[in-house]
């Protein structure tokens, strides 16, 4: 098995978060293990968890560690390889046929010039400069999925006009999942695969107070009750942490302006709980809960 | 595989048992896994316990609603602490098997009277044979047969196909004729989605509390096995049989009869959350269900754990395309799922609906590929 050693020189889990960390991103030690045994063993690296846990920033993240411009494949039911691999060029190529319409036998009008990237093709051809982030994987069909297979193990494609195309190094991948559905035992094999939970209380709190500017640990700390109360609750959308740090901003905006403390986070629900049925559901016991985070 | 770990001395050795063990327990750990756990271990350093703990995860990556069972096993493996249930202590109830329905060759004979006498009987199973004569439904199901081929739920595939009328121009398949043609553009090409049909699976409660109804339900699925491409029917009691293979002889009186030597459990009791972890535990099973429409024809009467029944029905959820669960109770007009499993699982269905009668069941999945059918969840 291939395993490079250090990667911009970062040899162990324990560096890799502190370098997380410097690049605003709070990773448990868990996660900076997986990324690390990922990043070495050069397999990818498969994220699964909720809708807001932070799965997307998390490859950001270690996008911005390692330097590398981040490529972003979002998948959608449909996605075909026009969409993921490369397409071309049709216009060109027809003006560059009608241009020379005599000497359309000597034209070659498959090449590069005429060939239009997409995040997969771009990653293969830079494997060292790219980091390819394939994004809701769970969105796409089997059919996607089952080609996937075939990429993330051979990391190589074939264009029929021009032959396969093959990454002269393995590339860094990192594929993510809301899990509304369940990936392919095959898929899951082939990655380093990490679960990411919400945070500890702790943790998300330490998160608001470095994403957010200007929130007091006071409002921080209530917000995080707050919103561990609210994911215990039937909702249809639970509050992500991206959600958290929105209220926590929102509330200390509302509170300069005037409104007071539980009178601020209340007015500003609307930047948590995104669904009408959600707020109906909790309207008689917010009180409640907004208290009792305050105290 | 199994063998060669047993086998295996040195350091390496005690690393290679907890993946048997693992395996033992009914975690999918495949060989490549195991190699990218020992570079991880050997990456790391160890230092400590938690790193080989974190690796095992990421690396053997168990499915998160396992997570305590992974770790109860790791910790009893590595730190020696005792799992409960771990010591083979042995449990009042068979565990729920699956059988399949290609090891079906030494008892081809059917229609053998003396088979229902020498049926063996034991406390918590009733197991014997059931021999099935055509019904006077034939006619509503060749008008099923006939109306299918045209209504099955389909899947749009990934490759694209050239169409007279499509939904975009062919432009790759214009430029391969233009070079042909001194670079001039003659024909618009077009081209649309390639269309596939949805694969279809139908499970079958062949409890006692449907005894009435299954030999029409088997015949149900007969024709509909006969009409569509893709089609997997299995019937579930105490134990769960793929009778699939069966059902796909033309003569129905002959699949009706192969079919019914392969189930074991008629009339037996109603354990539906043992029955559908059964098919979910094996991952060539869990397969077919992926991205298929999931017909469960059952009355729902679950004796086992209602939470467990959700828990199924929730995982097949994510699976599958749609799930229709047609219920004889819903027959009544007022009906309203009420057992404690029914209102569990209730969440987690597209469609509750009639399945009393060959007529409503031949309806119900007739209407299958409807649109308006995938709104009713939220309601």
């Amino acid at each position: 098995m291939p395993v490079r050693q250090t990667i911009v020189g970062i040899s162990s889990p324990r560096e890799l978060e502190d370098a997380l960390r410097a690049a605003y991103y709070l990773a448990d030690e868990e996660l900076a293990t997986a990324a690390y045994l990922a990043l070495a063993l050069g397999k990818p690296l498969l994220l699964e968890g909720a809708p807001g846990v932070g799965k997307t920033e998390a490859a950001k993240a270690i996008a911005g560690v390692l330097g590398r411009t981040l490529l972003r494949l979002q998948c959608y039911e449909g996605i075909d390889a026009a969409a993921a691999l490369y397409e071309w060029n049709f216009p060109r190529q027809m003006l560059a046929l009608r241009q020379q319409s005599d000497a359309a036998i000597t034209l070659d009008i498959y090449r590069d010039e005429f060939l239009i990237e997409r995040p997969m093709l771009a990653c293969l051809r830079r494997p060292q400069e790219t980091m390819l982030l394939i994004d809701e994987i769970d969105r796409s069909d089997h059919e996607f999925e089952a080609f996937l297979l075939e990429f993330l193990s051979d990391f190589q494609i074939s264009i029929p006009e021009r032959g396969t195309i093959r990454a002269y190094e393995r590339p860094v991948v990192i594929l993510t999942s809301n899990r509304t559905r369940e990936l392919h035992e095959a898929l899951r094999r082939r990655c380093v695969y990490h679960w990411i939970d919400y945070p500890t209380a702790d943790r998300e709190m330490r998160i608001i107070m470095m994403r957010a500017s200007g929130v007091s640990e006071r409002a921080a700390r209530a917000v995080v009750t707050a919103v561990g109360r609210l994911r215990r609750e039937p909702l249809a959308k639970l509050p992500g942490i991206a959600e958290a740090v929105e209220w926590a901003e929102a509330a200390t905006l509302l509170n300069e302006q005037g409104a007071r403390w539980p009178e601020a986070f209340k007015r500003s629900l609307g930047v948590v709980l995104k669904d009408e049925d959600d707020l109906v559901h909790i309207a008689p016991r917010i009180d409640a809960i907004l208290n009792e985070a305050q105290a | 595989m199994t063998d060669a770990t047993a086998d295996a001395t040195g350091p390496i050795a005690h690393f290679l048992r907890f993946t048997a063990l693992l395996r033992g327990s009914g975690f999918a750990v495949a060989p490549e896994q195991t190699m990218a756990w020992l570079a991880a271990i050997e990456l790391l350093g160890p230092r400590e316990l938690g790193d080989i703990r974190r690796s095992a995860r990421a690396t053997l990556a168990p499915p998160p609603e396992r997570f305590a069972e992974f770790d109860a096993l790791f910790d009893a493996h590595f730190l020696g602490a005792i799992v409960p249930g771990l010591e083979g202590e042995p449990s009042d109830e068979e565990p729920m098997r699956a059988a399949e329905d290609s090891a079906i060759g030494p008892q081809p004979e059917f229609a053998d009277e003396t088979r229902e006498s020498g049926a063996e009987a034991t406390t918590a199973e009733r197991l014997f044979a059931r021999r099935f004569t055509p019904g006077d439904e034939s006619e509503k199901l060749r008008r099923f047969a006939r109306l299918l081929p045209r209504r099955v739920p389909l899947r749009r595939g990934y490759r694209w196909r050239s169409a007279n009328a499509g939904l975009g121009t062919d432009t790759r398949r214009m430029f391969r004729d233009a070079m042909r043609q001194a670079g001039e553009f003659f024909r618009l090409r077009q081209r649309r989605r390639r269309l596939r049909q949805r694969r279809i699976v139908v499970l079958i409660d062949v409890s006692g509390s449907m005894k009435e109804r299954t030999q029409a339900h088997l015949a149900f699925t007969h024709a509909l096995v006969r009409a569509a491409d893709s089609v997997e029917v299995f019937t579930m009691g105490t134990r769960l049989t793929r009778i699939t293979r069966p059902l796909r002889l033309r003569n129905r009186e002959q699949a009706l009869a192969t079919a019914s030597l392969l189930v074991a459990d008629w009339d037996g009791g109603t354990r539906i959350g043992d029955a559908l972890d059964a098919y979910l535990a094996v991952p060539r099973f869990a397969a077919l269900a992926r991205g298929a429409a999931l017909v469960v024809l059952s009355d729902g009467l679950e004796r086992g754990d209602p939470s467990a029944m959700a828990d199924a029905v929730a995982r097949f959820a994510r699976l599958c395309w749609r799930i229709i669960w047609l219920t004889p109770l819903a027959a009544d007009p007022g009906f309203e799922a009420r057992t404690a499993g029914m209102v569990a699982a209730r969440p987690y269905l597209d469609r509750l609906a009639d399945g009393g009668s060959i007529d409503s069941i031949c309806a119900n999945v007739l209407d299958l590929a409807t649109e308006n059918l995938g709104n009713e969840k939220a309601a």
